[in-house]
Order: C-alpha cells, then structure tokens, then sequence
C-alpha cells in the first residue's frame, strides 16, 4: 500500500506535516464569538475551522421530543458546501446524521439535564473548513460553548483521536492520515471527572495497539483541556486587564 | 478536608473546589464526596459553603420574584408573557381585571396586546408548570414610558449593591426611576433620554465589570465626571 503514495512517516518518525508521533496539531480556541447566540464558540485545530452556537435551555420545538422530566439536547452537525476540496451537498448527509448523534451522546453526560425539565438546549456546529478529525473539534468546541453559555455543566468535554499511521500509534490523525492510515480511534473525554463519554474505532489494531492508542488520545484530551480552560478564562481576563490599566492612569 | 482555590479565583465548570466538611453552594455540584464547579465564576467561601457567582447564566423563575416581560399572545383567558426564561408565563385575566373575567364583555387585547410590555411578579412556578405571573400590587403592571436594556440576570445582585448601595446611588446621581427585573430586563425612567442614557451606560460598565475589585469606586467616579461635563455645557 505505501508504495502507492508517499511514506506518511519517515525513518526518523516524522510524520508527513512535520509533527511528530504523539504530538498535537496547532490548536485556536475562542469564546463568545457569536452575539445573537446563547453561547458560542470558535476552533481551528490545525487546518479545521469549527462554529459552534448554542441556544437555550428553551421551549422545545417540535413539541414532541419535549421530555417531561428533563431537558433535551439536540444537536446539529453541518459542514459548509465549501469545507471540503469537492463541493458538499448542503443537505445533511448519512455521516453528517451520525456524528449529530455522536456529539450529542458525548455531550449528554456531562449536563444536568434534570434540572431543567420540558425545555431544551440546541446546539448547532458549522464546520467550514475540514481536515480530519472533525467530530473531535467540534466536541471540544461545543463544551466551550454550552459552557459560555452560562448552562450548568459536571464538566468541559474535550475529545482528541489517536490511529495508525504504517505501524506507528499516532496523535491526532489529519486527513490524508485519516484516509490512507490503518486506524482512527477518536476519544471524548471529561478530564476532571476522568470519564470517557465517546469511544470508536475504524480500522484493525490489536490490543495492545489499542490500549496505546486510547492512553494517547486521552493525554492529547488533558492538553487540549488546558487550552480549552484558558480560552474560557480569557473572556473575562480581558476585561480585568482593561480595568487595571484604567486605574493605574 | 481542604479547599483548592484562592478566594474570587475564577473558574471553570469540573474544576475541583475542595473536599470533606463543606457545603456546596450555589453553581456547584458534589460527586464522590467533593465538591466541583459547575458554571464559570468566582469561587467564594461564606462559612462552610463553597459558591460560585456565576458570570454566565439564565434566568430561573422563582415564585416572588419581579420580573419584566412582554407579551406574545392574547389568549382566552389571558395572556403569554415571554419572560427572557426557558419557559414562558401565563398572566390570567382574573387577575389584571380585578372582578370576575366574563369571556363575552371584555375583549382581552384592549387591556393587554401583543408587545405590550409588563412589570410582573412570579405568583407560582414549579417543575410540572408554566410560571403564573401577577400584577395585582402596586408598582406592576404595564409599562408606558421608559426604556429597556438588558444584562446576564446573575449580576443583578451587583447592580443593587450591598443593601441597596448602589442602585440608589445611580437613581439619585442621575433622576430616573429604575425597576430592575430579576431576569435580567432593566426598565430606566427618566426625565429626559439623556438622563436615561447615563443611567443604562452605568448599569452595562457594572455588567461588564462586575468581577473586578474597585468597582463601585469606579462608578462613582464615572457618575462624577458626568454630571461635571453636564455642568460644563450648562455654562
């Protein structure tokens, strides 16, 4: 197979974009950047671009998913025509259907959802430029904004894939690793808490491979934790520096 | 059983607060024994009670509190009024009309229509039901002159100041009347718009600011210069 395409990791355990094996690509994550939403956020993990709006908890709309004892998540996964090099249908396609799913299942743990019965929360993820990896972004940026917007939370979510790349376990796979390695093993995770709310595999490891790839993903999940606390920390910090200048004038 | 943050650190949902012998307060939640964040704010120890003032939140409706909402449908019997909560009030025509509602005398939008906008108190609220909302007490009711603004409901506290410190002071250093709707909705009445004007621009520097120390002092001040411009022009 590797015959075919050029080696996705040279001898020296270099991977095709320059990273190495258990490291993250760059990573931009923003609070608060849509007014007319509830809470929002933004995030560009190496060449992914993700938005995320969240709105309510409100009256649920269609009435029939309304839940007598608690709250619903709903949750919406769309990537822009424009996100990828061949023009996507807008309409929601079958893998688009399964990662709203798998998002909202990743989610759902880490709300209290019977605090707030009959109502419901929807969250809305606008993918505008993808790169592998996709559903792992936009669960990292969809705990950012829930929590943004001020929603009771156990904890933030956070969620990193590791793989397998020509025998080697690797860290957040992009998307030509993705497409032509042997494994992707996204992990969604509430560090905190140390509970894992997602859990796939696509490809064969064996076991051990397995194991290692999970522990990997899961020390991917505490660093992007970190940034993610910090992103979160920041809109307010901005304001506190602001008024600190102000008095020293 | 020791604690893990420093007094008015910010924080985040999942974070640790402490453990053992304490209390979880408000915005906190406690799983194995600990106690753990679960909105972003500052953290806040009074006695054995871990709180967080939230810096994000909406509004939850508990029975006596004031709100301002407007309404959205004139129905049969009353009104819906969208109280900016994650469900919406019924005001009862019973209750506005002060004598028995008789459905085929009293045409219902000529006392309350659509957009009409209202000061009201919570009556009842529970998990099973819609929030009931009353105006039968002085000082509810609809609103004719004024205008509207509004901020996070968790920072009302910080408007109203410590026992009344603060909103006092603006509605004295500025003319104007000012009801504050526990969810978040401010109704500012004055004299002229410009009065109005000050009063609101005052009220957005307490929201953006409310998590920094000094703040009150920096109010002051703000509503000093102001009135010293003011003078300025006069002359």
């Amino acid at each position: 197979m590797s015959e075919k395409h050029e080696k996705l990791i040279d001898k020296k355990g270099i991977r095709l974009d320059g990273r190495k094996a258990d490291e993250l690509r760059s990573l931009k994550l923003e609070v608060g950047v849509l007014p007319n939403a509830d809470g929002s956020a933004y995030v560009e993990h190496g060449k992914n671009k993700i938005l995320v709006g969240v709105f309510g908890p409100r009256e649920v709309h269609p009435k029939h998913l309304m839940k007598a004892d608690r709250m619903v998540l709903k949750c919406r996964y769309h990537m822009a025509p424009f996100s990828v090099p061949e023009r996507k249908s807008p309409a929601p396609s079958r893998r688009e259907v399964e990662l709203s799913k798998v998002i909202r299942e990743s989610l759902e743990p880490a709300l209290f959802p019977e605090l707030y019965p009959r109502t419901g929360i929807d969250v809305y993820v606008e993918v505008l430029q993808a790169d592998g990896g996709t559903r792992c972004a936009s669960i990292t940026a969809a705990a950012l904004a829930l929590a943004d917007s001020g929603i009771p939370m156990r904890d933030l979510v956070v969620a990193c894939a590791a793989g397998k790349v020509e025998d080697t376990v690797v860290l957040d796979l992009y998307d030509a690793e993705d497409k032509l390695g042997a494994a992707d093993v996204p992990v969604a995770y509430m560090p905190n808490l140390n509970a894992v709310t997602l859990l796939q595999m696509d490809g064969q490891l064996s076991p051990e491979e397995f194991e290692k790839a999970v522990n990997m993903a899961m020390d991917g999940c505490k660093k992007i934790y970190a940034l993610q606390k910090e992103a979160l920390k920041n809109k307010y910090m901005t304001t506190k520096v602001e008024t600190k200048e102000e008095t020293e004038e | 059983m020791p604690t893990f943050f420093e007094a008015k650190q910010l924080v985040t949902p999942g974070e640790l607060l402490a453990e053992g012998e304490f209390q979880a307060g408000e915005n906190t939640y406690v799983e194995a024994g600990k106690i753990f964040a679960s909105r972003i704010g500052l953290v806040d120890l009074d006695n054995k009670k871990v709180n967080v003032v939230a810096l994000r939140a909406f509004y939850v409706p508990k029975p006596g509190d004031i709100v301002i909402g407007s309404v959205i449908e004139v129905g049969f019997n009353g009104w819906t009024i969208d109280i900016k909560a994650p469900y919406t009030a019924m005001l009862r025509a019973s209750d506005v009309l002060s004598r028995p509602f008789k459905p085929q005398n009293d045409e219902l939008s000529q006392v309350l229509d659509a957009g009409d906008l209202i000061v009201a108190k919570i009556a009842s609220f529970d998990r099973a039901h819609d929030p009931q909302l009353t105006v039968g007490e002085p000082g509810l009711g609809k609103i004719t002159r004024g205008q509207l603004m509004r901020i996070v409901p968790t920072k009302i506290p910080r408007v109203i100041g410590r026992k009344g410190s603060m909103i006092s002071m603006i509605k004295t250093e500025t003319n104007c009347q000012i009801i504050l709707g526990l969810n978040g909705v401010i109704l500012v009445t004055g004299k002229n718009p410009a009065d109005e004007e000050l009063a609101m621009r005052v009220i957005k520097k307490i929201e953006d600011e409310s998590h920094t120390t000094g703040l009150t002092d920096r109010i002051t001040q703000l509503l000093k210069e102001e009135k010293a411009k003011r003078e300025e022009i006069k002359q």
